[in-house]
């Protein structure tokens, strides 16, 4: 390994591009997994993490930039010499063959003998928790299983990176829920690097240490999922990972990383940026607030029960309930603060009980400018 | 009977012209290829407006197999040649008595139609009278193959690989004939026939090596013959005369044995419906004009009297090349084929086909 | 109400056996009956002119006379071959217009790969002929080229025999192949790849086993219709070409033997149906899971 790495990576991508004609499907993309851990690309369906997915498993050859695996270049590797192996988007699990076959597959081409290969099946299934389903065709598992032997085919070939393509989107929602934290207890288990596409952000979220949210062929921002909710560094990473209210808004004055603003319907609003010096006063902004962040009083209650928290909600808007949500413990509330402006979205605890907000309340909303982040709108 | 009937010609996809069975008025002819060419048919029916005439065109095997497939009907008047009615008729019953009342048998060569009668005579009833005759000999480029003059020539290994021979009966005649013996007197006993056709069959087997291919028909021989890829080959004379119209190098052998001479005839399968319309095309095509036209379409010679002076011009040239009187003297005509005699032919022809040679 | 929904159901029923009639009376009329009565006629023994007697005579002298048999063996041999053949063709070209082609492109190949069927066998034979006889466009070039000194003969053997046949039905191989390997996903192969796979190995493991159904439906296809055809066997073999249904036809039509015809029909029925059982049983496969999933 490398002396500069401080910790082992496995995976190492650097200023990779890849063109098809004029379209940058992938624009110098830069990554860094260190060994073990779980690492997301998230993003909308065309933004090339496919692309570049495909790329690392070797089906796809860079326009430009290098792949390193262990501290290897891979460029010049055939994808079967690439010790990356892949969970396909339909698995690809081969319908000819039962299970055995399936897993067995791998290890033969790798020239294991028939003893090896028989012990090491039976351990992998072991550890995916289907120790007997070897002898069944592929067809005969149900959806979850066959999404861990697709795991299990790859993993009893000791990959350095497992890599995998939206292996959930094919499951109906309960099954994903599950699946969601197998995987996750997999990936622990197994100690191998993951590396996983995916466009649903909840996904990303439960299951990863590291995300990748990209956009356009371009990483907008690479961090820890509580890093990238709580601080997202653009709009559009503010906007793709968990739900948030948003206004347009002008600057009307600047205080260090706290902005005073103004939106389009003459509400002040006080916000946060992460970088000051990009936004001055007139400056056009995208603010984004949490719905999780709002709190709801009825109007005329008091917002708070001390006046510590009361100072620290900068942020005050009128308005009267429009609908409301009910989805036990995530319900929202939609809530009408003019006559055509978007409904704000806000977290509301509906126990049943005689106070819960119902639809037509006047209400008031207030929230924190620590908790409301400030964006500059590039000029266009 | 259903299953006779029936079965058969859906197996064999016998396409028959099931039409006009409500019109006594259409005429169908089962006949050989340029024996019904149109503009014959336009003047029989510009003659006879009521009559409509089809053509399907066929050969002695498979004219038939058609009308034994139907039982004798579907046609109205076909054409086999003279050998073929006998055993046929005895085995299948495909065909009914002529009223010789109604043809004018006055026009046809006398000794034809005694021959013709007299081979398909059963039960004191005529089943045939000729229409025209041809032999089957030789043909050969005079300019490569000059010495040409008997059956057993084609086997000359001096003209290995050059020459052909289509795969019937007429070959294995002709070569019995070539190799001294005499194949329709032994008809009577066919033990004896069949030593016959073991000699011929031995001698065709190692004849194999000669011949570049088997002709299937006119087309392929007249290819080969014309594109210099054969210099000798068994043939009917109108192919040859049809050749020497266009390579005069190109002439009819009349085999020293004598040439086989073949009379294609008329005869009502049984289940004809047009009698009328069928003794009706017999007399016109009998008239002179109308004999010089079908030996024009043919190359064959017309059964009626005078008929070597009806042939065009170039037809007459090609027969004049070919045969002298004593050619003409020597034909041999072939005999009536007893029951039975079709199938020990067809055994020996298989296993000549089957025979791996050059 | 209930009366109603009768009606209904009765439309149904109707509708269903009308949309079956057709089919069923062209099995029955074309397929089960011209059998029945080929087997019948098989078994009639000919003593006299117009006089029959039940019997397996016809058999028997297909079994005693060698050149039946041989002839019978040699084309299912040949056949087989051509079968062979065509699939070792058939499989690149199908694999290459279900997977490589564009999607453009793969319509016009298909179409391409289709054009020789609007040409009728005899024509085809006969373009056949032209280009290989000793006078014909080959064997000219050939000279003028100068890579042969005399005229060359490249008709009447088996070679170009099974020449002519190949041609004539690998679409019938290509066609089945083409909609099989077109319904496997590319992923599949690709998974083949990434699990440490090699060209060979996923071709051997992965993409041939997937298109087992389509390649044993192809070469039942081929197969039967090779030992069925006359045509090009004939036209193309000349003097040395013994194809079994020559032997048919001869039986029919020159020897007037209807009753071994038959005979003989039905052995080649029986010899084919046989030869592919083997196959079957050999590569492990059911005609359920082949030709009807095909």
């Amino acid at each position: 390994m490398s002396g500069k790495q401080p910790f082992d990576v496995d995976l190492e991508c650097l200023d990779l591009s890849k063109h098809f004609g004029d379209v940058r499907a992938v624009d110098s993309v830069s990554l860094s997994i260190p060994q073990g851990s779980f690492f997301s690309i998230l993003g909308p369906s065309g933004c090339g993490k496919t692309t570049l997915m495909r790329m690392i498993a070797g089906f796809e050859d860079p326009t430009s930039g290098d792949i390193q695996i262990k501290g290897r270049s891979v460029l010049g590797t055939p994808p079967n010499k690439r010790n990356v192996k892949m969970v396909f988007q339909h698995l690809a699990l081969f319908p000819m063959m039962n299970v055995y076959d399936n897993i067995a597959y791998g290890l033969r081409c790798a020239g294991f003998s028939n003893r090896e290969i028989g012990a090491k099946v039976a351990d992998v299934l072991e550890r995916v928790a289907l120790p007997d389903v070897a002898k069944r065709d592929v067809h005969q598992l149900s959806g979850g299983q066959k999404q861990r032997i697709a795991i299990a085919r790859c993993m009893v070939l000791d990959p350095d990176v497992l890599l995998l393509d939206e292996p959930l989107g094919a499951l109906d929602l309960k099954l994903r829920e599950a699946m969601k934290i197998e995987l996750k207890l997999l990936q622990s288990q197994f100690n191998t690097t993951f590396v996983y596409i995916t466009h649903d952000q909840s996904e990303a979220l439960v299951m990863s240490d590291q995300i990748a949210v990209m956009n356009q062929g371009r990483f907008e921002q690479i961090g820890s999922p509580q890093h990238l909710y709580q601080q997202p560094a653009t709009a559009f990473v503010a906007g793709f990972v968990g739900d948030a209210n948003r206004w347009e808004a002008t600057v009307t004055n600047c205080e260090e990383s706290q902005l005073g603003t103004m939106t389009g319907a003459g509400h002040s609003i006080t916000g946060h940026t992460q970088n000051p010096s990009v936004a001055g006063v007139g400056d056009k902004v995208s603010i984004y607030v949490r719905p999780e962040f709002i709190r709801v009083n009825r109007s005329g209650e008091s917002t708070g029960s001390s006046t510590a928290d009361t100072a620290e909600f900068h942020n005050e808007l009128a308005g009267q309930v429009d609908s409301v949500l009910f989805n036990g413990a995530n319900s929202r509330l939609l809530i009408r603060t003019d006559e055509h402006q978007a409904l704000i979205e806000a977290d509301a605890n509906l126990t049943g009980g005689l106070d819960d907000f119902k639809e037509g309340e006047n209400v008031t909303l207030s929230w924190s400018s620590l908790q409301t982040r400030c964006f500059p709108v590039p000029a266009s | 009977m259903t299953m006779k009937t029936v079965l058969p010609t859906v197996l064999l996809g016998v396409g028959l012209t099931c039409s006009g069975a409500s019109s006594a008025e259409t005429l169908r002819l089962l006949t050989w290829g340029n024996y019904a060419p149109d503009n014959v048919i336009d003047m029989f029916e510009a003659a006879n407006p009521d009559i409509d005439v089809e053509v399907t065109l066929s050969n002695n095997e498979e004219m038939i197999a058609k009308l034994r497939a139907t039982g004798g009907s579907g046609f109205d008047l076909a054409q086999p040649s003279h050998d073929r009615i006998y055993a046929a008729q005895l085995e299948y019953e495909l065909y009914k008595p002529l009223d010789l009342s109604k043809i004018d048998t006055s026009t046809m060569t006398p000794s034809l139609l005694t021959g013709v009668q007299e081979n398909t005579t059963i039960d004191g009833e005529v089943y045939a009278v000729p229409h025209l005759w041809g032999t089957s000999g030789l043909m050969a480029n005079k300019t490569e193959a000059p010495d040409l003059t008997g059956w057993g020539d084609l086997c000359d290994p001096k003209y290995k690989g050059k020459t052909s021979m289509r795969l019937t009966r007429t070959i294995l005649l002709g070569t019995a004939f070539d190799m001294g013996e005499d194949p329709f007197a032994a008809y009577a006993d066919l033990d004896e026939y069949q030593a016959i056709l073991d000699k011929v069959a031995d001698k065709l087997i190692a004849c194999k090596e000669n011949i570049k291919a088997y002709w299937q028909g006119g087309d392929d021989l007249s290819a080969m013959m014309l594109s210099g890829e054969i210099v000798a080959s068994e043939t009917w004379d109108s192919t040859a005369y049809k050749l020497y119209g266009e390579n005069e190098n190109i002439v009819f052998v009349p085999p020293a044995t004598g040439a086989l001479a073949w009379i294609d005839t008329f005869a009502l399968p049984r289940k004809g419906k047009a009698d009328e319309a069928a003794y009706k095309w017999i007399n016109f095509v009998s008239q002179p004009e109308i004999v010089t036209l079908l030996s024009a379409s043919s190359g064959a010679i017309a059964a009626v009297n005078g008929a070597m002076d009806l042939l065009p011009p170039d037809k007459k040239a090609a027969v004049n090349a070919a045969f002298t009187d004593d050619d003409v003297a020597n034909l041999k005509f072939f005999a009536n084929i007893p029951p039975g005699v079709e199938d020990m032919e067809g055994k020996t022809l298989e296993k000549i086909k089957a025979a791996t040679g050059g | 109400m209930s009366f109603k929904g009768s009606t209904r159901q009765d439309a149904k029923r109707l509708t269903l056996l009308l949309l079956f009639a057709p089919f069923t009376l062209w099995i029955l009329l074309l397929v089960v009956l011209p059998h029945i009565g080929m087997v019948v006629l098989s078994l009639r023994e000919k003593v006299a002119p117009r006089i029959y007697e039940f019997g397996f005579g016809n058999y028997i002298d297909f079994i005693q006379e060698p050149i039946y048999w041989n002839t019978l063996l040699r084309t299912g041999g040949m056949s087989l071959l051509v079968t062979v053949l065509a699939l070792l063709i058939g499989f690149p070209v199908a694999y290459y217009i279900a997977k490589l082609a564009g999607n453009r492109s793969k319509g016009a190949l298909f179409i391409l790969c289709l054009i020789p069927l609007w040409v009728s066998d005899l024509i085809r034979a006969f373009g056949w002929i032209l280009l290989l006889r000793e006078s014909g466009i080959v064997s000219t070039t050939l000279q003028k080229v100068g890579l042969a000194d005399g005229p060359v003969e490249l008709l009447y053997n088996d070679a170009t025999v099974i020449v002519g046949l190949v041609y004539t039905v690998i679409l019938f191989m290509i066609v089945p192949l083409v909609s099989t390997l077109d319904g496997m996903d590319n992923e599949m192969i690709e998974a083949g790849y990434n699990l440490g796979g090699n060209s060979f190995t996923v071709m051997r493991r992965i993409v041939i086993p997937y298109a087992m159904p389509g390649i044993v439906a192809g070469c039942i296809v081929v197969f039967m219709l090779t030992a069925g055809s006359y045509l090009t066997p004939i036209l193309l073999g000349g003097k040395n070409s013994s194809w079994f249904t020559e032997q048919i036809y001869d039986q029919f039509i020159r020897r007037y033997n209807w009753e071994s015809g038959a005979a003989f029909g039905f052995l080649l029925l029986a010899f084919t149906s046989l030869v592919i059982w083997i196959g079957l049983k050999l590569s492990g496969q059911t005609l359920s899971s082949t030709v009807a999933k095909s």
